[in-house]
């Protein structure tokens, strides 16, 4: 599917080259009117989103809402049924396709060493590894003293922070987290948030799913409120804290439940 | 992935190395088709030093039922035939598939039966009045059913009964579609009759109940024969060293060589190659 | 004669003998039977990891069809192998009837569906495990199946023991294209069936004790290295 959704698209020569980087331009990512059917059941409603450049861009709302297919809808690993996909006006190509990662909810470590997860990721993207490149991306998640422990050995925090590590070997542009905290202690969610600051001081653009509203105040520079697979707001974050426009962000945020009205009687 | 390789890497060399290892140093053997019956009497491990010690030259025994064997020779798949059925060997040589027919050694047949002897055939020299005893009394029989020679040998002694086998198959008379060993075992077992050859018999050691109740008729002569495989129809065929085989085994050495081979002082098989 | 204690015995005076005969028919049983698991290793892994990696028209067929040849009859491959090598069939040239390498050759092929099949299922898991995540690293298929089979070698070697397990105790299909000849072809299980034909129960006997305790010995020390690496190295 994936290598279908990058066939398609792949001729894009005319785009203008980025004069830092070397490539083309693929911000800002606009999605429109991208829906997902499973079975009769809508999971995502006409998503039109714009994600900007340079931003943190939090995704929030209940369970159900469609913020994690959103993710992996933008990120290619699923196909929506209508709607499309554009990277600074240009279709998706191999090209932003190499440029992004992603860190899961469930770390995903490879049963080898932690050295070896990072080495693996160097490896199958064709870059060259040497030891001391992999020491300093283990330094930096300060994991080096576990560098030869095997992965799925590691605590929780050590291991998250090992997959967010991997996801930054490859130095991407645009890096989604699909709740990344969701299992971790309140010690170790702060050393996941710092390593996604740096990668964002290194200039990648942040696209996080929590429902931590604590985290979702400290990170996001803007905020997307889903429910019920439609997005309800996109708000700059001071903004959507201060007052969100629907009554479901108001009542997320406040902690109580809320029945979506329009869900219940689709 | 470089560990991943280096496994993939040593399991394709240990592959490979040890395909490639040779069989034996040595290429001078022979492939001879023959019967249960002369491997599994130890006939072949008493005599085959013997050959091989003169010419330098091995012999594989592949020791499967006469009919087997001649299907393996027609298929080329061995350089000498050895076996014990003369129609279907005679049948073999006119069909091109051997070169010539000798005669090498005989020996017999036996009835062996439970101890008890319900069909009332101990004793006995007739092989076919036993046969028609053991139909009446429904007295359960155990037959090799495998197209051997030892198969064809009890099918026409069964043909002057008149007695169709084939209809009471399953009932008294059992089919085990087996090998001589196999099919005594089958006997011991459940206490039936069943028709063997001699040697197999001797150097049997699951006899359970079973003991010799007919002999000594002049029909359950056993005669075997030795071809070698026509080289005009399989190139491949040895036939060299096949024909040395041959012409040792049916001369004086090879016929000495049989007619030393004893099981408790009792000689298993009678040398009768023509001319020696 | 044929009780469980003089058979006990029986073995062990064999073993301990040092008889050259049975230590060379052990040797090559051996040698048949690894050489034979490790060609199904080679071709039955990446097949079965294949199986559980992509989705193709045809994919649930291939699967049934394979997990029925996990049950071929050892007579029927032993036949149509014969048939393959003999001096008549397409393979006559080789001259490789009655030797080790036909016996090889039957046995992988006996193998090499049972050891797919196990692999497909140990590696399907795997595969919903870190489908996600190759994906998301954009991985080529072949390096996707080399990663797999990297991350799933302890249900590997499970795979492989299965496929030990039913090659070393066969005897259908060997003795059709070994041919049982003595100091050549004879293996543990062909000499078990000549003595039991030969009716010496007890000898027959003893040998099956002797394939059972080497198969055990093969298997307990497989598992027992793959329980050390596996606490060691990489849970």
């Amino acid at each position: 599917m994936l290598e279908r959704v990058a066939a398609t698209t792949a001729q894009n020569g005319s785009a203008p080259i980025d004069a830092k980087s070397g490539r083309p331009p693929m911000f800002p990512i606009a999605t429109r009117g991208m829906t997902l059917r499973d079975r009769g059941r809508v999971l995502l409603d006409r998503v039109s989103l714009t994600l900007d450049q340079g931003t943190r861009t939090v995704i929030m709302g209940p369970n159900g809402a469609g913020k994690s297919l959103t993710l992996r809808a933008i990120h290619g690993l699923i196909r929506p049924d209508e709607g499309d996909i554009t990277w600074a006006g240009r279709p998706t190509d191999a090209d932003v396709l190499s440029r992004q990662a992603m860190v899961f909810q469930k770390p995903m470590l490879l049963r080898r060493s932690a050295r070896a997860n990072i080495e693996f990721v160097l490896r199958s993207a064709g870059r060259t590894t040497s030891n001391q490149l992999v020491d300093g991306i283990l330094a930096r998640a300060r994991l080096i003293h576990v560098a030869a422990s095997p992965a799925r050995l590691l605590s929780g925090g050590e291991q998250q922070r090992l997959a967010i590590a991997r996801a930054l070997a490859l130095e991407p542009d645009l890096l989604f987290l699909d709740e990344p905290c969701a299992n971790l202690d309140p010690a170790s969610t702060l050393a996941v948030e710092d390593m996604i600051e740096r990668a964002r001081t290194a200039g990648a653009k942040i696209v996080l799913v929590t429902h931590d509203i604590g985290q979702a105040r400290r990170i996001a520079d803007d905020v997307v409120f889903m429910s019920s697979g439609r997005v309800l707001e996109h708000s700059a974050a001071a903004a959507f804290f201060d007052k969100p426009k629907s009554s479901a962000a108001e009542a997320y945020l406040a902690g109580r439940l809320y029945i979506d009205p329009a869900a219940s009687s689709r | 992935m470089i560990q991943f390789r280096k496994a993939l890497a040593i399991a394709a060399v240990i592959a490979l190395s040890a395909l490639s290892t040779p069989v034996e140093a040595n290429d001078k053997y022979i492939v001879v088709q023959s019967t249960t019956s002369t491997e599994q009497s130890g006939l072949f491990k008493h005599i085959l030093p013997m050959f091989k010690a003169k010419t330098g030259i091995d012999v594989r025994i592949v020791a499967v039922g006469t009919g087997q064997a001649l299907k393996n020779g027609e298929r080329g798949d061995g350089d000498v035939v050895l076996v014990h059925a003369k129609a279907a060997e005679e049948k073999f040589v006119a069909d091109g598939f051997g070169v010539k027919r000798t005669e090498v050694m005989y020996n017999d047949f036996v009835l062996v039966g439970p101890e008890s002897d319900p069909a009332k055939v101990a004793g006995s020299k007739d092989i076919v009045a036993a046969l028609k005893s053991i139909a009446e009394a429904k007295a359960p029989f155990a037959s090799r059913g495998d197209d051997s020679g030892t198969h064809k040998a009890e099918l026409d002694h069964w043909k002057p009964t008149g007695i169709d086998v084939k209809s009471a198959s399953g009932e008294w008379y059992r089919s085990t579609g087996s090998g001589m060993g196999p099919t005594l075992n089958t006997a011991a077992g459940m206490s039936a009759y069943a028709l063997t050859d001699r040697a197999t018999w001797l150097s049997f050691k699951n006899r359970g109940p079973l003991k010799i109740v007919v002999e000594g008729d002049k029909r359950l002569f056993n005669q075997y024969g030795i071809m070698l495989v026509n080289p005009a129809k399989h190139p491949t065929v040895k036939a060299t060293e096949g024909q040395a085989f041959i012409d040792w085994i049916t001369g004086v050495e090879g016929q000495n060589a049989i007619r030393s081979f004893q099981i408790g002082g009792e000689q298993l098989f009678f040398p009768n190659a023509p001319g020696v | 004669m044929t009780d469980l204690g003089s058979i006990f015995s029986l073995a062990l005076s064999l073993v301990i003998s040092g008889d050259q005969q049975l230590y060379s028919i052990i040797v090559l049983s051996l040698r048949v039977t690894l050489t034979a698991v490790l060609l199904g290793c080679l071709v039955g892994i990446p097949l079965g990891a294949a199986l559980a990696t992509y989705r193709f028209p045809g994919r649930g067929a291939a699967i049934a069809v394979l997990n029925a040849f996990m049950g071929l009859p050892p007579v029927v491959v032993g036949l149509a192998v014969y048939l393959m090598l003999s001096r008549s069939g397409p393979f006559g040239v080789l001259g490789l009837l009655y030797t080790p390498t036909a016996m090889i050759i039957a046995q992988a092929i006996l193998v090499t569906p049972l050891i797919a099949a196990l692999s497909r299922q140990s590696l399907a898991d795997l595969h919903t495990e870190y489908d996600d995540l190759f994906r998301s690293l954009r991985l080529r298929p072949s390096d996707k199946i080399r990663a797999l089979i990297w991350e799933g070698r302890y249900g590997l070697s499970t795979a492989a023991l299965a496929g030990f397990g039913r090659a070393i105790a066969e005897v259908g299909a060997v003795i059709i294209v070994g041919g049982n000849i003595e100091h050549v072809t004879r293996v543990m299980t062909t000499a078990i069936a000549l003595e039991t034909s030969k009716g010496d129960l007890a000898l027959a006997l003893a040998l099956g004790l002797i394939l059972v305790t080497i198969a055990i010995a093969v298997n307990a020390a497989v598992l027992s290295l793959n329980r050390t690496a596996r606490r060691l190295a990489y849970a």
